[in-house]
């Protein structure tokens, strides 16, 4: 399968970040990285690539909590997933509120769903769970809790 | 001191209905806050319980209005998963029937954008015409929304040859009703007083915060996922994507009255297209869906519609997200409201089209901090009837 | 005729409480006041505050958050109050039922006097629902 031009500047800029990448189609990749490296891999695809970030997606596995953000290349239909994996003791991660206002009420509905915690957001309050649940009752998580 | 006034709560978005309150000085809006959670209904969470088939009548049920971009989203998205091909008679129909929620769901949009200016008579005109759209959904699937049309690998129903002469008669009526309806916004100097100038979005605020779809189109932004992701018949058609430079609310009227003609268009094609086909061929049989991850994406009368979707080989999905496009159209009401008058702040905030049934759901209330009145539904659309008409009269004074 | 039952025999104004819907059913009701189904011929209309309602329409789910307001409206209803649950969800919860934050169709929270069933029901069938309404006799209800 023909690389990505993306995932190509990524690499060549990122290399050390990289924990593994997924190509599925000509238009559907995942790249997995270091949490830790998530704020500037993050800031290179929005500044310099121009991609646009849609959402992102928390699930929980046997590793851990697994995020992954979805960026969308509007020029050629690509979806760029970029993949976290956080520990189950503490689930934290920086927030990318400093970088675009998209990502701001995502971030909250995580930590409300999931209890991950978004270090550095300006506002992380509740956003659907007031009044629906109690604080600390994590609804999508496996055990409930 | 700041006032308050609350826009909600009982506001129907998708799993984000919200209480907006306005913090204002004198008339102007200095402020915005929003309040979530009232029309939270576990959907993501539901859908973990439910086979693949099921999931598509949940989904219909994130939003009534756009009650096929759900499906739709997920139906590319298992199919991605799955790697289903399928056959072109159902790609056609499902983008006929996209393209016709299109048309409605701008027709009420706009409807109700006339409401909210004060401006009662295009309310109720378009709603009129909107109907026979709805008269189409009924004959073709059974049911005014919420059509179940989708399933993985096709459609469920089949658009028979025999009905392709009513719906291009609806067609015409439509077009010709929405060519009425361009003539009288783009003269109309009640609508250009009030929505001209209005809630402006430059084109980096709809890129800072996301937004899709017609409120991204309207300030120049041409992204949309029939275009740039291709999906269903939209590559087998010719169309073109409306955009419009000055991102305020009458761009947005603009753009959503030209994509009913252009959706017209497309619907005409497709029907030209069924035609060559088969009848009957309207499914690949799918047999299982196999462990792994896929996004899909669909556009929606509102943006891009998001479905991820994690499946683990059995029936059901591991995790289900779903993106509407109101989620990320919302959070610009802090740039298009903040320095606005209140009874402009209205229709900035309608302008995004937030499935915006919230006409008849303003509640007045009491500030409960401080106990003074805030205003209610009532009088803010009073307000704005108020201003219409000494627009109307200055205008009448112009030009005597 | 009592009083009352004579208020309630012509021109009943309707308030709108949609809880956790999606959506269908607020247009569908909002299509009745459209010229097709035009439901001013018979004097309703929808009022912008439940002070001034003879009905309250509830349609969609009830969530945790919804169920406070709901109570909260109905002691602020002029009584007797007229209670139509609307569409599948406002009569059983419908397809939300198994849902976290359900907290019960209409009728565990408020005593509801009609059901219009349908997802969504058609203008034809709310306006059925609210004519049955009409030609039923107004409950006893205690006046708060």
């Amino acid at each position: 399968m023909a690389e990505i031009a993306e995932i190509k500047e990524i690499k060549k800029n990122f290399k050390n970040s990289i924990t593994g990448i997924e190509l599925r189609s000509p238009l559907r990749a995942t790249v997995s990285i270091r949490p830790d490296k998530l704020v500037k891999i993050t800031e290179f695809l929005y500044h310099r690539l121009n991609l646009r970030f849609i959402i992102a997606s928390a699930f929980e596995t046997r590793q851990g909590f697994e995020i992954l953000y979805h960026f969308s290349n509007d020029a050629n239909g690509l979806v760029l997933n970029i993949h976290v994996v956080l520990s189950k003791k503490k689930p934290e991660i920086q927030s990318l509120t400093g970088i675009f206002e998209a990502s701001s009420w995502i971030e909250r509905e995580m930590h409300e769903t999931f209890g991950i915690n978004f270090l550095n957001h300006p506002n992380l309050e509740k956003l659907i769970s007031e009044g629906n649940w109690a604080k600390g009752v994590y609804p999508y998580r496996k055990g409930g809790k | 001191m700041s006032k308050i006034i609350p826009i909600g709560p009982y506001h129907p978005l998708q799993e984000e209905p919200e209480l907006f309150k306005l913090y204002c000085e004198g008339e102007i809006v200095k402020d915005i806050k929003w309040e979530t959670g009232y029309n939270h209904r576990g959907i993501e969470k539901l859908s973990e319980s439910k086979t693949f088939d099921q999931v598509f009548f949940l989904v219909e049920r994130v939003c009534g209005i756009c009650s096929t971009s759900h499906p739709f989203a997920f139906a590319n998205c298992m199919e991605e998963i799955g790697e289903v091909e399928i056959p072109d008679r159902a790609k056609y129909i499902r983008s006929i029937i996209g393209e016709l929620e299109r048309i409605h769901s701008h027709m009420l949009w706009f409807g109700l954008a006339g409401h909210f200016i004060g401006y009662n008579t295009v309310f109720m005109w378009v709603w009129k015409y909107r109907e026979p759209v709805l008269d189409l959904f009924e004959m073709i699937t059974g049911n005014r929304n919420s059509y179940a049309m989708f399933k993985i690998g096709g459609v469920r129903r089949d658009i028979e040859n025999n009905k392709i002469g009513k719906i291009k008669e609806t067609l015409d009526l439509i077009r010709k009703k929405t060519d009425m309806l361009i003539g009288a916004v783009m003269d109309d100097p009640v609508i250009h007083a009030r929505t001209k100038g209005v809630g402006i979005l430059t084109k980096d605020d709809i890129i800072n915060y996301g937004a899709v779809g017609p409120t991204a189109r309207a300030s120049d932004v041409a992204i949309d996922v029939r275009h740039d992701n291709p999906y269903a018949a939209y590559p087998l058609v010719n169309w073109k994507i409306i955009t419009a430079k000055e991102g305020d609310v009458f761009a947005k009227v603009e753009v959503r009255l030209l994509e009913i003609l252009e959706s017209v268009s497309i619907i005409d094609q497709c029907l030209e297209g069924l035609k060559k086909e088969k009848e009957g061929e309207i499914e690949t049989k799918v047999k299982a869906i196999p462990e792994g991850i896929g996004t899909g994406r669909a556009e929606a009368p509102r943006g891009e519609v998001f479905h991820f979707v994690k499946t683990n080989g059995s029936n059901y999905p591991e995790r289900h997200k779903i993106r509407a496009p109101s989620y990320v159209n919302i959070a610009t009401f802090k740039k298009s409201c903040i320095g606005q008058t209140i009874s402009d702040a209205t229709i900035s905030l309608a302008a995004v089209d937030p499935c915006y049934c919230c006409t008849e759901r303003l509640a007045s209330v009491y500030d409960k901090d401080t106990g003074t009145k805030v205003f209610g539904g009532e009088e803010l659309i009073k307000n704005s009837q108020q201003k219409t008409r000494e627009i109307q009269k200055t205008i009448l004074r112009n030009e005597h | 005729m009592g009083f009352k039952e004579f208020c309630f025999k012509k021109s009943l104004w309707l308030f709108h409480f949609g809880g956790a819907s999606c959506n269908n059913c607020d247009i569908e009701i909002l299509a009745c006041l459209t010229p097709r189904f035009d439901v001013e011929r018979f004097g309703m209309q929808l009022v912008g505050s439940i002070r001034h309602a003879d009905v309250l329409l509830v349609n969609g789910s009830i969530n945790q958050k919804d169920k406070v307001r709901l109570l909260e409206l109905y002691r602020q209803a002029p009584k007797p109050i007229l209670v139509v649950a609307i569409g599948a969800c406002g009569c059983t919860g419908g397809i939300f039922a198994e849902s976290n934050v359900f907290a019960g169709p209409v009728d565990k929270i408020i005593p509801v006097d009609a059901y219009v069933p349908g997802c969504p029901p058609k203008p034809e069938a709310i306006i059925a629902g609210i004519v049955k309404l009409l030609n039923k006799k107004p409950a006893k209800q205690k006046t708060a």
